[in-house]
């Protein structure tokens, strides 16, 4: 039975810097590979529909007559079954967080 | 995790003779899982011991599905049969700790299907806002789904 | 004596999980204790109804946050076993790898929530800490910090690369060392001792009877594992339970801490003898049959009854959890302790409310 068994613990990491990051002021840490946000590049897409198919939640969107290309940033989960699936390599997942949204509609491109 | 599942069919009024003697053998109750199917309810009860399975199975008529309790035997089964109830609508008589259908809170009763009327179908059980939804949908059950599931 | 009823939950600072106790009590000593669950039910077992039996994988992650992955595979071993799938040998290791990260993350978790019931804020939020750097591997091997989103039915999705793996060793001895440093707290300090020791003591029948699983029933004197039935990479890798006699929530908390210094050695095991290969195979066709697929969680046993029947929805999907389990233990020690007592009593279970109610 030991009494103040945390002493020599709390003293270390009294007198050490502390272990979080004190963002906004310093940047956070990027963790490669991380699952962050999809992006999509308009260019390569042919609109062949096999990403919407694919997607399990149902959050893309694609109209091949009007050339249009969309995503519901709520309902995707980052899962990256599109990515694996699209013929052109048009979507990517990138490691920052998903941006704030205010609307429920879908983002078109 | 080969081992092919053992079930041993069983009719209901044998059911507690068999939990007994399972709880005799230094059995222990590992789950009880439902499944509805056209026309009746199937009743899977697992029980294990020195890492092996043992499964009963019984079929319930969909008309009147009726159950004798085993927290007799077993109490932590009180648990099971009140989510038995909640989520199938089989009466099981005499449960040691009854929520008396108050164990989960859905929106729409008996989730699975009441014995009197099938599953509601998909597209319409899905989010309901108003806890007052029906239960009995006048659509048949579209499930085409074969009773040869039930042979493994 | 007077009886007065006092609610308990769901929302309450020391309570971790949503659930309702109504307690009955008698001048501080709870006569008895009244559950009351089902406040997050999802109903997650019906959408086999709409989603397909590939996609389906995502839903079974999403059953709980703490004990995600484990879900997944155990999901992904049912069909594959249904299927008669030939998973290969990297996937089983790099799925056995994951898993048992996976439950570092939870038993650190646990750990800090122990403290936080008993008051010894400093430790919980050092135990969150150390499992900081675990989120991190995690993070970097499969993009995600809870939710992994790798295993697939048939395999795994991503592959982890030999640099990463001595990344992984690297942070492990770091985790290792660490952790010594927190549990040595636990075990030893007298302020925690005093409020862990004697407390919901469960003896080896009652715990068996009871349908207690995982630290629960090894603290009882049970050794019962679910690892040891060989499923992935652990009929390579041989896991002997870590067991207590006491069955007092000391005993657990013991156990638990245990288990985070053999989780850590089963990772070294396994990354040594990680073989090379593919590590997902194709799959065609749907599931037509019945398993029971059951693997060890870190609060215990979970069993996957999945029943197929040629297309490509299931016909039935049906998990029980271990905190499902461990309930009536709760309920059953919960009669005759003190008020002070009931969040040592509920965190003691380790529970996890959405995987009981999915």
């Amino acid at each position: 039975m030991a009494y103040f068994a945390m002493t020599k613990l709390a003293l270390k990491w009294a007198l050490s810097k502390p272990p979080t990051t004190r963002y906004p002021f310093e940047p956070r840490q990027v963790i490669e590979g991380s699952r962050g946000t999809l992006l999509f590049s308009r260019d390569t897409c042919v609109f062949c529909n096999i990403c919407a198919k694919k997607c399990p939640t149902g959050a893309l969107y694609v109209n091949r007559t009007a050339k249009k290309w969309g995503i519901d940033r709520l309902l995707c989960i980052t899962c990256g079954y599109c990515v694996e699936a699209c013929p052109k390599k048009s979507l990517s997942l990138g490691t920052d967080h998903a941006r704030v949204t205010v609307t429920k509609d879908r983002e078109l491109f | 995790m080969s081992e092919p599942l053992i079930i041993e069919a069983i009719e209901v009024g044998a059911l507690v003779d068999r939990v007994k003697q399972f709880r005799q053998d230094g059995y222990r109750l590992v789950q009880i899982s439902a499944t509805r199917l056209p026309e009746q309810v199937q009743v899977t009860y697992s029980f294990e011991r020195e890492d092996r399975l043992a499964n009963l199975r019984l079929h319930l008529p969909a008309a009147e599905a009726k159950l004798p309790s085993i927290s007799g035997v077993f109490w932590c089964a009180f648990l099971y049969e009140n989510e038995l109830h909640d989520l199938f609508n089989i009466a099981v008589a005499g449960i040691a700790v009854d929520f008396h259908g108050k164990f989960y809170h859905t929106a729409v009763k008996f989730p699975f299907g009441t014995s009197t009327s099938p599953a509601p179908s998909p597209k319409t059980a899905s989010p309901s806002p108003s806890p007052a939804a029906p239960t009995a949908k006048p659509t048949p059950a579209t499930d085409p789904k074969p009773a040869a599931a039930a042979a493994s | 004596m007077a009886r007065t009823i006092i609610p308990f939950g769901p929302q309450h600072p020391v309570l971790p999980e949503p659930v309702h106790l109504d307690l009955v009590v008698e001048d501080e000593v709870v006569v008895e204790a009244r559950p009351s669950i089902g406040f997050i039910h999802r109903g997650l077992e019906k959408l086999v109804e709409k989603k397909d039996f590939q996609e389906f994988v995502y839903v079974a992650e999403r059953v709980c946050g703490i004990c995600s992955f484990i879900h997944g595979q155990t999901y992904c071993q049912a069909i594959e076993e249904i299927m008669q799938i030939p998973v290969p040998p990297r996937a089983h290791y790099l799925r056995t790898v994951w898993g048992e990260l996976s439950r570092i993350h939870s038993h650190l978790l646990w750990l800090g929530l122990m403290a936080d019931g008993v008051g010894f804020e400093s430790l919980f939020m050092h135990s969150w800490r150390v499992r900081e750097s675990v989120l991190k591997i995690i993070e970097a091997t499969t993009g995600g910090r809870v939710i992994f989103g790798t295993c697939k039915v048939g395999g795994v999705r991503r592959d982890i690369t030999a640099d990463q793996f001595s990344e992984i060793r690297k942070q492990l001895d770091k985790i290792e060392k660490d952790t010594r440093e927190i549990t040595n707290v636990f075990l030893t300090d007298s302020s925690v001792k005093d409020r862990l020791v004697g407390v919901g003591v469960l003896s080896k029948q009652d715990a068996y009877d009871l349908g207690c699983v995982g630290p629960m029933l090894r603290a009882s004197g049970v050794a019962q594992d679910t690892r040891k039935l060989g499923y992935a990479a652990f009929k390579d890798l041989a896991v002997e339970p870590i067991t207590r006699s006491e069955g007092d929530s000391f005993a657990r908390c013991a156990v638990r801490c245990d288990e985070i210094f053999q989780s850590i050695d089963l990772i070294r095991r396994a990354i040594d003898r990680m073989p090379e290969g593919e590590i997902a195979v194709k799959v065609t066709g749907n599931p037509n049959g019945e398993f029971m697929a059951r693997t060890e969680q870190p609060r215990g046993e979970v069993v996957y009854h999945v029943q197929a029947n040629g297309t490509k929805n299931l016909q039935r999907f049906r998990v029980r959890t271990p905190t499902f389990a461990n309930l009536p233990a709760m309920v059953k020690t919960l009669q005759g302790c003190d008020l002070a007592d009931v969040p040592v009593l509920v965190l003691t279970i380790d529970p996890c409310i959405s995987c009981t109610e999915r």
